[in-house]
This record gives C-alpha cells, structure tokens and sequence, in this order.
C-alpha cells in the first residue's frame, strides 16, 4: 500500500471512531451539554484535558520550536506544565466544589456583579477565538500536505466533524471523543520517536536516550562548530526567562477552556486526580518532545551538511528531501557555488528549515514506513479537532449560557438554552472556519496575547476570590482593569511593528521583559491593587463570605452540583 | 470539635501542604531549571548537564508527582478532618 493510502486509511477510521462517539454520548439536558452531566471518571477527564490542551503546535511545531531555540525551549516545556500544578492546588478543586457550568459563572457570583460576569464571558470567548483559529489553521495544513487537497477544502471536511460531535453531544460528545483523539495523538507521537531514539543512540525510550545518549554533548559541539549557537545556554536576559515561564504558567491555570473540564468530574477529590492525571499525559508528550527536537536536529545536520548538490537531486535516501523541497518548507541554495550544501551561521546558509518539519518529517527522514506516516497525520488532526471542539464549547457556554441566560433571559427554558446553545457553537464553527481558510496575518502575536490577558486577568481574579475572603467586587476591578490595561498596551507597544504597522517598536523591553513575559508583571499589579482597593473599601457581604467557606471544604460537591 | 474550628482547621493544613508543595514547585523549575542553570551544568547526569536537564526533563517529571502527592496526602486530611465526599 502506498504512503496516502495508508493516510486515508488511518484518518478515515479515526474519523469514523469521532463520529461514531459523538453519536453515541448525544445530549438532552443543558447539564450534559456544558458539563457532561458531571459524571467523567477522573482519569478520563485527564486525558480529555491533555487533548484539549495539546493543540496543533504543541503536536507539530513543539518539538521543532525546541530545536531551534535549544535550551530556551525550556521556557515552553516548563510553562505549559507547571500550570497545571498551580491548577491542581489553587483552583480546580475549589471551582468543582462551586459547581456552576463556566468560568464567568464563578466570577459573576463570587464578585456579586453582573458587569463582572459581562467581562469573564467576553473575555472568555476572545480567548478561545483567538486560538481556535490557528487550530483550524492546522487542520487544513495537514490535510493539504498528506492528503493533497486545497487548504479550505480540508478546513471544510474538519468543520463537519467538529460540528457533528459538538452540536449534537454537547461537552459530554467532545469529552469522550478528546479520550480517543488523545489516544491516537500520543500513539502518533511516541512511535516514531521511539523508533527516532533507537536509530540514533541505541536506547529505545527517548527521554532516557536523551539522558544517557551523548546527545546533547554532540549537538552542542557540531553547532559550536558550524557557528549557530549554544544549544546549551539561553540567548535570553535571565530576568525573561523567568517572566515568560510565569507568565505561560499563570496564563495555563487561567485559561477557560482548561478550567472548564474540572467542572465535568464528580467530586472535588476527582478535580485533584484528574489534574494529576492531565499533566501525566501532557508530559508523556512534552518529555519526549526535546528528545525528539534533540535527534532530528542532530540527524538533520548529519545528513544534509556538506551533502552535495547531485545527492538532493537523485540519492533515493533522500528523496524526503525532494518532496519537503516541493512544499517550501525546506530549501537548498548553493550560494557560494562550490556544488555542496553548507549549513552556517547568517548569510553564509544554505540550508533553511522551516521548524514545522522537525516532527512531520521525522519519520521519513528515519526512513519509517507509510502506515507510521499515516498514523503521524491523524494524529496532528486529532491534536487539532480535539483543542478547536473545547475552545469551541467555552464559546458557546459563555455565550449561550453566561450572556443570554444569566443576563438577557433569565427565564429561558431548559429546551431554549439548549437549542440556543447548539446554535451559537454551530455558528461559531463557521466563524472558526472563515479564519482558518483566511488566517489573520498576526496569530502568533494574538496568542502571546491571550497567555497575557489570562495571566493578568482570569488568574489573579480567582485565585484571590478562593483565598481571600476579604477580597471584594471593587477591589476586583480595579485590579482587573489595571492589570490587563498594563499588559494590553505593552503588548501592542512591543509588537507595534507587527499589529500597528509601526516602523519601529513603541515601547522597548520593560525591566528587560518583553511582550510575551509582560503579563507576569501585569499579573504582580493586579494582585497587589486587589489586595490595597479591597482592603481601603467594604468587605464583600455575608452571603458571599459565606460562598468562599463553602467552596474551601470538599464535602456536598454532588449536592452543590444540583443547581 | 464545632463545625467552624474543624473548618479553620482544615484550611490551615491545606495552606500548608499547599505552600510546601509550591516550593518545590518553584525550585525545580525557576531555581534548578533558570537561576542556577548555568551552575548546575558543570554536574552531569548521564550524559545532559544538570541544569539542562532540569529545565528541559526533571521540572516536568516533579511537577507530576507533585500533584499525586497533594492528591494522596489531601485524601488523608480530608479524612481527618471529617470534611470528605
């Protein structure tokens, strides 16, 4: 069988399996749709949220991202974990034990406000729109590469799957579809890997490889020696580091659409294992991603510097090269004439990969067969699907339930919300669709965006609203509205060239911190103006005092659940 | 022992264990993985140079036993103190 048609095989059957799981776990209740009823085991939960999390980038460009920046990919690797430790002990057992559908819900009644809610939900669905582009984004590049149709096209075929699942099942279909999307994911991902490993070092497993392997002594001595760098050291002022590691930490814990899943479980103590169990999964993934990044760099260098020009065009063992060459997304160039292809420093170049290549040619470059290839592109599409199908659901709760419910028709009967609610994440796939065939120019600095403004916002603000009982509305927004106004315009000043089209800059490093770290420090204001403002003003009444001793003690989570 | 000073109770314990546990949290990763990176690397593990290996390997493996370690301790407190599920 040739390598698309193991494609087709693999996609199809995986498709199949969502489809028929969506079908299954369909929904009636307003209950099953924005909280699958409360009833996720635990450690099904934590797969689900390790599929939701891990999204198209972490599957393809994570490992290249760590590749190219060597030891300063650490920043990622260390932030978007150590989140869920801060998740685990600081919020989600306290928000199961609140026991409300969202997000907003907690802000809304934990702040008695109702412009407080306003703001949650719209915050909410900025945050989620803003990813989940990009992940429909991802859907359609990898259908356009291993299944050769047109970019909208493949967007198109993964807006149907998506809408099927979501619309019809609610959270309770996306919950156990994000089961199996992560288990193909992982399979996809660790495969090659291990096969990756072997080759190179001996060592089957590769976080053990990379330990135990000489590789990263020999990396750093032929990158030394070609003139690209330390991989060893960070390029980066150690004040920015650090602000970029909390900033995506504190931005983890603070995202919607990950502190929603903790509301699907059945008791507080089944909030704290899931946690466990989530971060489990996503570091079998984010362990073996610097391994990988390791050896298929090495690897890359290995066999394509000094390779002669002759080689690229006709050596059957490097006919992966030829078809990456096609795609642009690897490209040779013999500046200097002398008939072989040399990797260097700056001008002196001629070999330029795109990062994006690291994981989806790894197997061929290993010369790994075509049902591992196909196993490969499923598992980029699961990745995608199954991120896009949450940030979509956090869409549709906070704007069926926390905006039209809560605040425009209170009355609404149970068989409104649901039909309103399937509508709005109906629509909302067509939005997500739009933007993926006609992706705005300035993704990445959007997302640095949303870690930010989570970070600033969503963080701080229910952290204190479970450990400070003193903590009230007033001192809530003055401390929102400063944090995310610092973060906001830092961002935009230090990004001024991409967003505004500015010729240079606006603003320079803050501190030494630049715009991706920025919400650290928008974070730090925040927490200290909510803590003065609350303090100089009245305590928050009675009944919400109240509320915050409720949620500290597990006990009651199923009957609190029954509102 | 009242229901409030059971509760007051609990609540402290959990504070406690909580910011144990965030120590480490924090030493792996912002001291062993960032600060004291380019120290540590002149010890080797295996192979990898212990500050890299931190940054890159070690944070994460502790990070996930740091959770089931809050998770199993919090079973027994929970217990202790009359308040769970």
């Amino acid at each position: 069988m040739s390598v698309e048609a193991w494609t087709y095989l693999l996609v199809g059957i995986s498709f199949a399996g969502y489809i028929y799981i969506g079908y299954a776990n369909r929904v009636r209740d307003t209950k099953g749709f924005y909280v699958a009823g409360q009833g996720v085991p635990a450690v099904a939960n934590g797969a689900a949220t390790a599929a939701d999390w891990m999204s198209a980038a972490s599957f393809i460009s994570m490992a290249g991202i760590i590749a190219f920046l060597g030891y300063d990919g650490a920043i990622y690797l260390m932030g978007w974990t150590g989140g869920y430790v801060l998740l685990a002990l600081l919020l989600a057992p306290y928000l199961r034990k609140f026991g409300q559908y969202t997000v907003p819900d907690f802000v809304g009644d934990r702040y008695y406000s109702q412009t407080a809610r306003a703001i949650a939900a719209i915050a909410a669905v900025f945050i989620s729109f803003t990813y989940v582009a990009g992940q429909m984004r991802g859907v359609g590049i990898v259908f356009s590469r291993y299944l050769q149709v047109e970019i909208w096209l493949g967007v198109v075929i993964g807006m149907i799957i998506v809408a099927f699942f979501a619309v019809l099942g609610g959270m309770k279909g996306i919950t156990w579809t994000q089961v199996a999307q992560y288990s193909v994911l992982i399979l996809a991902y660790l495969i090659p890997a291990f096969a990756l490993a072997f080759i190179i070092t001996g060592i089957p497993i590769p976080q053990l490889a990379l330990t135990f392997g000489n590789i990263i002594p020999r990396l750093e001595g032929v990158q030394t020696e070609l003139g690209l760098g330390s991989y060893l050291n960070s390029s980066r002022p150690m004040i920015d580091v650090l602000a970029i590691t909390i900033a995506l930490m504190a931005g983890t814990a603070g995202l919607p659409h990950v502190i929603v899943r903790f509301y699907t479980v059945p008791s507080v103590r089944a909030a704290r294992y899931s946690a466990g169990w989530a971060l489990l999964f996503i570091a079998l993934l984010y362990t073996t991603a610097p391994a990988l990044a390791a050896f298929a760099k090495l690897n890359l260098i290995d066999t394509l510097n000094g390779v002669s020009v002759d080689a690229v065009q006709n050596e059957p063992s490097l006919a992966w090269a030829r078809s990456w060459e096609t795609t642009g997304l690897l490209k040779f160039d013999d500046k200097n004439g002398d008939g072989k292809y040399a990797m260097a420093a700056g001008d002196a170049n001629e070999v330029s990969i795109d990062r994006d290549i690291i994981v989806l040619a790894t197997p061929e470059v290993a010369g790994l067969s075509g049902p591992i290839i196909g196993l490969v592109a499923a598992g980029g599409l699961a990745a995608a699907l199954s991120t896009a199908s949450g940030l979509l659901l956090v869409i549709s709760s906070s704007l069926s339930h926390d905006l039209y419910y809560r605040l425009i028709k209170p009355t609404a009967t149970e068989s409104e919300r649901l039909l309103v609610g399937r509508l709005v994440i109906f629509l909302a796939i067509l939005v997500a669709g739009y933007f993926g065939i006609n992706p705005p120019g300035f993704v990445a600095e959007v997302v640095a965006f949303a870690f930010g403004l989570a970070a600033a916002s969503f963080f701080p603000l229910i952290l204190l609203g479970i450990f400070d009982k003193r903590t009230n509305s007033t001192g809530a927004v003055a401390g929102m509205i400063v944090g995310l106004v610092f973060t906001a315009v830092m961002i935009v000043g230090q990004r001024s060239v991409q967003l505004l089209g500015t010729p240079e800059p606006m603003i320079g490093p803050f501190l030494g911190i630049t715009a991706q770290g920025i919400g650290t420090v928008g974070m730090i204001l925040n927490f200290v103006v909510t803590y003065v403002v609350s303090r100089a003003t009245e305590a928050p009444p009675q009944h919400v005092q109240d509320m915050v001793e409720s949620v500290r003690i597990p006990r009651g989570a199923g009957a609190a659940s029954g509102h | 022992m009242d229901d409030k000073a059971r509760y007051e109770g609990y609540w402290k314990a959990n504070i406690r264990l909580i910011t144990i546990l965030l120590g480490v949290w924090a030493l792996v990763s912002y001291v062993f993985g960032i600060i004291l990176a380019p120290v540590l690397n002149g010890i080797t593990l295996g192979a990898l140079p212990l500050g890299f290996w931190f940054a890159q390997q070690g944070s994460m493996i502790v990070f996930v036993i740091l959770i089931f370690v809050y998770c199993k301790l919090m079973d027994g407190v929970d217990k202790e103190y009359d308040v769970n599920e």
